[in-house]
């Protein structure tokens, strides 16, 4: 039983990192908020301290109005679904393969999570200049062994370009969980249904698959969560160039580049709202296991 | 007969794997084996793998064109420090959550998980005023501050469910002998937890070591880390490839290593516990 005075002292020891993320949330999203009303042109002179014109709703209708604004969401919505379908489909089928029995297994398994370990700005440089150079690119080299004609990648092919090396990237997250959700799936109910006869398709279907569905949900949330906040590998490869911007590059630009910090916040906002929403979905899958 | 059927099978699965597995690490391997290549081998056509005359000579160059030191130093100090820094003030909140649990610890716990999915651009502009005002852009001690912050959700989590591990009755025997609270803290949960405390510190590392958008945005040169000195490569100047080789597994060859050792604990980490 927690006594009366442990209660205090709990609360006392939990504060400083509630008030320090409390204060770490509250003090950007309500400025965020408040310039978002805003019209606020650093390099025209507007400032806080001389005060800021209300514009209303200005900046929310020509943020979405904006022409870049809704191939900036196709953007993103390609790169995060793509990366998702990818990461999934293999990471599956790479646990699976990882669970069989085999020689050197530990080896295998550094090799596949190595990719998870390698900071995005160099993996995106790495891709971009040792792979996807169109002259002395490895790909290049591939191509015109063939005798086709190298391919411009990040140009010619920048969305798909862009979705291979993210997913490069967090291949291995996806595989790593979902190969611990395997890891704990019984195997006493897989001999059993392999003895009654049901075929490699089947037992997938019917047993592997439904076993995964709460890692493969909580890989979908999380990894989204990440991919919506790409940065780093679209700042080095094409700078938003080729319909690679996405919204959250949008929104950069917007604020950093181009110093219109009332629109930026106004996309910071659309942003917010979004995040939250998956927010949430996540939330319901990581509370319902901490009641178990 | 069923024993070679085995023995087959495991063949097929080891040499499926390790092509597989070799695939994915290639890009890796490639940058590693270009860095001591000449620039001239390092575009040859076709591509030499292994033959080529091995050098160090990239590693001095990138060393001395860009200090590497610095940038090296400058990622120990962000990433060392925000995670001592940040587990430092978890201990004691995964303490209280894990051992004295109130209705409300669940909500607290999900809200605080919540705030790491803020999107990092919808804030950017008032982090960076509100760094100008202190004083602390391009400063060690704010980009400490702000990975610490991004990152503390996940170490109280993942401390929580190490801490929620560990008996109850143990702390309470140490109470009724009369242990305060700092002691029972500090002499009795503390080396039991040191395990999941070690883990903690060394994923929440390799985290900071890769965050690149706070440490892009926010520096300049003093306090530019790893990921900001890899950016510099991206506008190339005449032959580059074994230099940005150099360079890349100067600044991933550590967390590498680390990462190694923290694959047990990296599931757990990066579910919040929701997958073991």
């Amino acid at each position: 039983m927690a006594t009366q005075h442990s209660r205090s002292a709990a609360r006392l020891m939990m504060a400083p990192a509630v008030i320090l993320l409390l204060g770490w949330m509250l003090v950007p999203l309500t400025m965020t908020l408040f310039f978002s009303f805003k019209k606020y042109l650093p390099l025209r002179g507007d400032s806080v301290a001389n005060g800021l014109e209300w514009v209303g709703f200005a900046n929310y209708a020509r943020f979405l109005s904006s022409s870049s604004f809704w191939p900036s969401v196709q953007a993103t919505l390609i790169i995060v679904g793509g990366v998702l379908v990818i990461t999934i489909v293999f990471g599956i089928l790479l646990a699976i393969l990882l669970d069989q029995p085999m020689w050197g297994q530990g080896v295998v398994r550094i090799m596949v999570i190595a990719p998870f370990f390698v900071m995005p700005t160099v993996s995106a440089l790495v891709w971009k200049n040792m792979f996807m150079d169109p002259t002395n690119g490895i790909l290049a080299h591939l191509w015109k062994a063939f005798g086709a004609e190298p391919v411009q990648w990040l140009s010619q092919a920048s969305l798909p370009s862009l979705i291979l090396i993210v997913s490069w990237q967090w291949l291995p997250f996806a595989t790593l969980i979902l190969l611990t959700a395997i890891q704990s799936l019984d195997s006493e109910q897989l001999e059993a249904a392999e003895m009654d006869g049901a075929p490699v398709l089947k037992r997938f279907w019917f047993i592997i698959l439904p076993h995964l569905s709460r890692a493969i949900t909580i890989v979908i949330l999380i990894q989204t969560i990440f991919l919506l906040a790409i940065f780093a590998e679209i700042f080095v490869t094409t700078g938003g160039a080729f319909g690679t911007k996405t919204l959250s590059y949008l929104i950069f630009q917007r604020v950093l580049e181009s110093q219109n910090v009332g629109l930026g916040s106004a996309g910071g906002v659309y942003a917010i709202i979004l995040a939250n929403i998956l927010a949430v979905l996540l939330m319901r899958v990581v509370g319902k296991n901490l009641d178990a | 007969m069923a024993r070679a059927a085995t023995t087959q099978r495991k063949a097929l699965n080891t040499a499926l794997a390790w092509l597989i597995g070799f695939l994915i690490f290639f890009p890796i391997l490639w940058t590693i084996l270009t860095s001591f290549k000449t620039e001239a081998q390092a575009i040859a056509s076709p591509p030499i793998f292994l033959n080529f005359d091995w050098t160090l000579e990239n590693y001095s160059v990138v060393q001395e064109r860009s200090d590497y030191m610095r940038f090296l130093w400058n990622s120990i100090i962000l990433a060392g420090g925000s995670t001592i820094l940040g587990t430092m003030i978890a201990i004691p909140a995964a303490w209280s959550m894990a051992f004295v649990p109130s209705k409300r610890t669940k909500d607290i716990l999900l809200w605080m998980l919540s705030t790491k999915m803020l999107p990092a651009v919808g804030v950017l502009y008032p982090i960076y005023l509100l760094f100008i005002q202190l004083g602390l852009l391009d400063s060690r001690a704010g980009l400490v501050i702000v990975l610490m912050l991004i990152n503390l959700p996940i170490i109280v989590w993942m401390l929580y469910t190490y801490f929620r591990e560990i008996p109850g009755e143990i702390l309470e025997a140490a109470r009724m002998d009369g242990a305060t609270l700092k002691e029972e803290i500090l002499y009795v949960l503390t080396p039991m937890a040191i395990p999941g405390i070690a883990s903690t510190l060394l994923l929440n590392f390799i985290l900071a070591w890769n965050e690149a958008f706070w440490t892009l945005n926010l520096t300049a040169v003093d306090a530019a880390p790893l990921t900001a000195f890899i950016a510099s490569y991206s506008s190339p100047e005449g032959l580059f490839f074994a230099k940005l080789s150099a360079a890349s597994t100067m600044a991933i060859a550590p967390i590498l290593i680390l990462g190694w050792f923290s694959q047990k604990q990296l599931v757990r980490g990066l579910t919040f516990g929701a997958v073991k």
